[in-house]
């Protein structure tokens, strides 16, 4: 039986990178939201810029799922390398949409399924002569065929093109044209719509549709960060590059025309931290975006600026690892490698931001705790959440809100005869106070260096000094416990004896798992970690629960270790439900491991639940 | 002696600069090299420097990677910030700290091991950059720190302490700073002050990346016979191609020159250098004849020293980014934060 459902389906759109196809998908996803249907799309692309597959996958949820589903409904199947495969990928009762031109044999298709042909490439050819207009147009045909079949507004599609065209108003008119070319060829040749629908909603709201790099970078050039020096590397560059786009508009002086900020494209990864460090050390708010091959590179800097206390942000864009491994995949992978970053002991501040709404929170904020507490900052987030364009609640900000520039030593204060300890604990916290280089003539200079000294920065290799200074260090990081954001709890709506623990861009998978095993009464206390240090709650939360899952997106459990290292929780208690292909997690694997793990301690037979 | 604290009392008479400073202002802690280190030499050509450029010495930022050479900020303007950073990287640290505040004076201190070796790509995109800053290379030629390894600019020949004999081809710091577009390259040697106090004086008025590559020989590890950076070899094989004056921008020109001898260059500053030439065939304003002359003379076994090459109408980096005049660390909310206003409506562009 073909599937039959409104406003809740997975549309797959399988082309080949470099032929523009990306923008029609895209308009694709907006005319849903413009429908007031939350949507959430996702990019599968490869390492590559032209010639390789690429897949656009949108996921339509009337009740606002937003996690990747698994599975797909819709095949537009453009790609013929990957024809095969995208055809198997279908699920039963499922549709494919394909260029007819050409005949294929029968083999090629499946007969559990409903096969829609348009002829794409006669229509081009007849329509246009020039190639790269036929490559083009093709792309916008099929959009125009997939709003008949799916009965979409198509008037919708129309006022997007024309906002998209706003600025080269000559390419309107073409655009729309194609767009019925496809459109009239199906309502007059198919049978329209399929069964699967879209009805106009009101489930989007005032959400916005924005990228996560973007709004991290957003969230920078509100938390005041003005140096920022990078190396590019995916999933991260597009960071950088938007927050060049984002300053180019928000920070040049109406004046006198002149950058209030200073953008270095390094030439590498440990350039662009000692950049940071240089301007951080020099009283500016200074960050860098990488990935992990990039914060492996870092890490003598992280070092240096955790030991000599130098404020310094980090944004971590994560990709699937070790070395090289999944450039162009998401992963949670760098928990450890920056929470230990670099040699010696060292730990460091990391916030988990889940969307792109709170990376721009957690991006400003970042700033105001390097500030504070002096020390490397990261914020982590993955391909998942920067590269793709999420529906999310609008950005917000507090004009009442003034920047923490921390304890940093005036020259007034100098004047007035202060004791000035570059690693002096004066109030107990762990945090010394600071000067900015220049401040006074005669008092509050000092020498920063890696090597080990004394509370007043005279060097030394005496062990008093040094364990002093190192136990300062770990009180400093215990003050960081009530200053980054605490983890979010969220409780069944009956009391339970299980609970999960997850972080960042796990959260729509996880969400969407609740509802569904609620559904099928497994109650589950939910735990939102979004920094370490760890909050004690969180230590509370485990003690309150036989069975803790620690649902996460890496092969090795590594938010589990910090857990079981630095929270010193049972690690009996703590299973690790671990999703690491390189996909982003998904609400129906997460139902099946903790299904499977309910089903083999018999706790109540999940699969033909959740099957 | 490098147990003793230094004392902070002084002859009333000490001759002050115009600020009121004395010479002693300018120091530092005392040093914890080797005795004859070259190293102090250079040290002390810098506090002579400031001292007469009536610098505050707070208003200077020191920045060193790791060695020998960069343990001597310590040594000298003891009121000024230090940053003795990690090995080979200083350029980036000092690059970020630059554009942190452009006010200040950076001055960056390494050595051969810290800048030709694992510092190399550091050195040379901070050249290409313009950093303004001067940038000067302690070059002995050997790794003093760790007892005595060859460093990337021992010369091809160059005997070690130990009689190893050096096989690969040195690293010309002065040749690559002049093809990767400093717009001020000089080289001196430590043991020749009246050379390099107006070079560094020079240096720290030129706006731009200022490089100096500046010989000084180890005492412990790189002074014997067989070496090609020890005290005698540098002194018989020493080329000075000009002689310089530092003329402050204040202050008229009053030395009595003979006609044709001398060239008189005004840095962007207004200050004013007088170019005494030695080899009247040396033109300073010729990047492609200045990398000529410094590889034939390098054949001919000769170390060429003096200004080699000076470009007034470089740009530095500041001005390539297009920042605005106030330092980047001055800044505060209301020149950064865009505020909640222009939030909701670059919300309302993304619906």
């Amino acid at each position: 039986m073909p599937i039959e459902s409104v406003n809740d389906f997975v549309v797959r759109f399988a082309n080949v990178n470099g032929s523009g196809s990306a923008s029609a998908n895209e308009l694709f996803a907006r005319a849903v939201l413009r429908m007031g249907v939350p949507a959430a799309p996702r990019n599968i692309f490869p390492s590559n810029i032209q010639g390789l597959p690429t897949w656009y996958e949108v996921r339509v949820s009337g009740s606002g799922h937003l996690g990747a589903r698994g599975g797909v409904d819709l095949m537009v199947a453009m790609n013929p390398q990957t024809w095969d495969k995208d055809v198997a990928s279908i699920e039963p009762g499922g549709y494919l949409f394909y260029d007819s031109t050409k005949p294929l044999p029968p083999s090629k298709f499946r007969g559990d399924i409903t096969a829609i042909g348009v002829p794409l490439t006669a229509i081009c050819n007849r329509e246009y002569t020039d190639p790269r207009q036929r490559q083009l147009f093709k792309n916008i045909i099929y959009l125009g065929a997939l709003s008949a079949l799916l009965d979409m507004d198509a008037a919708e599609i129309e006022k997007l093109i024309g906002e998209q065209f706003k600025a080269k108003e000559k390419l309107i008119a073409p655009n729309i044209h194609a767009l019925h070319l496809g459109r009239d060829y199906a309502l007059q040749n198919l049978k329209c719509p399929i069964g699967l629908r879209l009805q106009r909603s009101a489930a989007v709201g005032d959400r916005i549709f924005i990228e996560g790099n973007s709004a991290t970078a957003l969230g920078a050039v509100y938390g005041g960060a003005t140096v920022c020096a990078w190396y590019p590397i995916t999933p991260s560059s597009s960071l950088a590059e938007a927050f060049s786009r984002h300053c180019a508009r928000f920070r040049v002086d109406p004046e006198t025309k002149k950058n209030r900020f200073a953008i270095v494209q390094a030439e590498d990864e440990i350039a662009a931290i000692g950049m940071v460090v240089g301007a951080g050390w020099n009283g500016a708010r200074a960050f860098t975006a990488t990935s992990g091959p990039g914060i492996s590179l870092m890490q003598e800097f992280l070092g240096l600026a955790y030991f000599a206390e130098i404020p310094s942000v980090i944004i971590d864009v994560q990709r699937g690892g070790p070395s090289t491994g999944m450039p162009t995949r998401t992963q949670q992978s760098d928990i450890l490698l920056c929470a230990y970053a670099s040699h010696g002991d060292t730990k460091h501040v990391l916030l988990f931001p889940e969307d792109p709404a709170e990376a721009f929170e957690f991006a400003a904020q970042a700033f105001d705790l390097a500030d504070r507490l002096q020390t490397p900052v990261f914020v982590l987030i993955d391909l998942d959440i920067g590269m793709n364009r999420h529906l999310c609640r609008p950005l917000t900000w507090d004009d009442a809100r003034r920047y923490d520039r921390g304890k940093v030593m005036t020259a007034a204060e100098l004047e007035a005869g202060k004791d000035f300890g570059r690693y002096l604990d004066v109030e107990g916290d762990g945090i010394p106070y600071r000067t900015y280089p220049g401040t006074h003539p005669s008092r509050g200079s000092y020498f920063t260096r890696g090597t080990s000294r004394d509370r007043y920065a005279r060097y030394t290799e005496e062990g008093g000094p040094y364990v002093d200074n190192m136990d300062r260090l770990l009180r400093k990081f215990e003050t960081a416990k009530s200053l980054v954001p605490r983890p979010v709890r969220r409780n069944a709506e009956k009391p339970t004896r299980y609970g999960v623990i997850y972080f960042g861009s796990t959260s729509p998978a996880m969400d969407e798992a609740h509802e569904m095993l609620a559904d099928s009464d497994i109650a589950l206390d939910l735990l939102r970690v979004r920094a370490f240090p760890f909050h004690h709650d969180i230590a509370d939360f485990v003690a309150g629960h036989d069975q803790v899952f620690v649902v996460e997106q890496n092969r090795d459990a590594q938010l589990r270790a910090l857990l079981i290292n630095e929270a010193g929780l049972d690690p009996a208690r703590l299973v690790p439900i671990l999703h690491y292909d390189g996909t982003p997690i998904t609400a129906r694997f997460i139902v099946r491991a903790i299904g499977e793990h309910l089903d083999s301690r018999k706790v109540t037979p999940l699969r033909k639940v959740v099957s | 002696m490098t147990y003793i604290v230094k004392p902070k009392f002084h002859h009333p008479e000490l001759p002050t600069n115009s600020l009121g400073y004395t010479h002693r202002d300018y120091e530092g802690s005392i040093s914890t090299l080797c005795a004859g280190c070259g190293h102090d030499s250079i040290s002390a050509a810098i506090i002579q420097a400031c001292f007469e450029l009536n610098i505050e010495p707070h208003r200077v930022a020191k920045l060193s990677g790791i060695g020998c050479s960069s343990k001597t900020p310590t040594y000298f303007l003891g009121n000024s910030h230090g940053f003795n950073s990690v090995h080979g990287r200083m350029p980036s640290v000092l690059t970020g700290a630059n554009l942190a505040n452009r006010d200040l004076i950076y001055l960056g201190v390494s050595g051969d091991g810290d800048s030709a070796s694992i510092g190399l790509g550091q050195f040379a995109h901070l050249i290409r950059r313009g950093v303004n800053m001067t940038y000067i290379v302690e070059n002995n030629g050997v790794y003093g720190l760790t007892k005595g390894q060859f460093s990337a600019t021992a010369d091809r020949g160059s005997k070690s302490k130990r009689g190893a004999i050096n096989t690969d081809s040195p690293i010309d710091l002065v040749a690559m700073a002049l093809q990767l577009g400093a717009t001020f390259v000089g080289r001196s040697f430590s043991g020749d002050k009246k050379q390099l106090v107006p070079l560094i004086k020079a240096a720290l008025e030129h706006e731009g990346a200022a490089f100096l590559d500046v010989i000084s020989p180890c005492v412990a590890f790189n002074n014997h016979p067989g070496s090609t950076k020890s005290f005698d070899y540098v002194r018989e094989h020493n080329e000075a191609v000009n002689r310089l004056d530092f003329i402050s921008g204040r202050a008229p020109i009053a030395v009595d020159y003979e006609p044709g001898t001398v060239e008189i260059v005004e840095q962007h500053d207004g200050s004013k250098l007088a170019l005494r030439k030695l080899d009247a065939d040396y033109d300073v304003h010729d990047r492609r004849a200045a990398m000529n002359f410094l590889m034939e003379r390098q054949v001919a076994g000769e170390i060429v020293t003096g200004l080699l090459y000076l470009d007034t109408d470089g740009e530095e980096l500041h001005a390539h980014l297009g920042t605005v005049e106030a330092p980047l660390n001055a800044l505060g909310e209301r020149e950064l934060c865009p505020g909640s206003a222009a939030l909701d409506k670059f919300n309302a562009g993304l619906r």
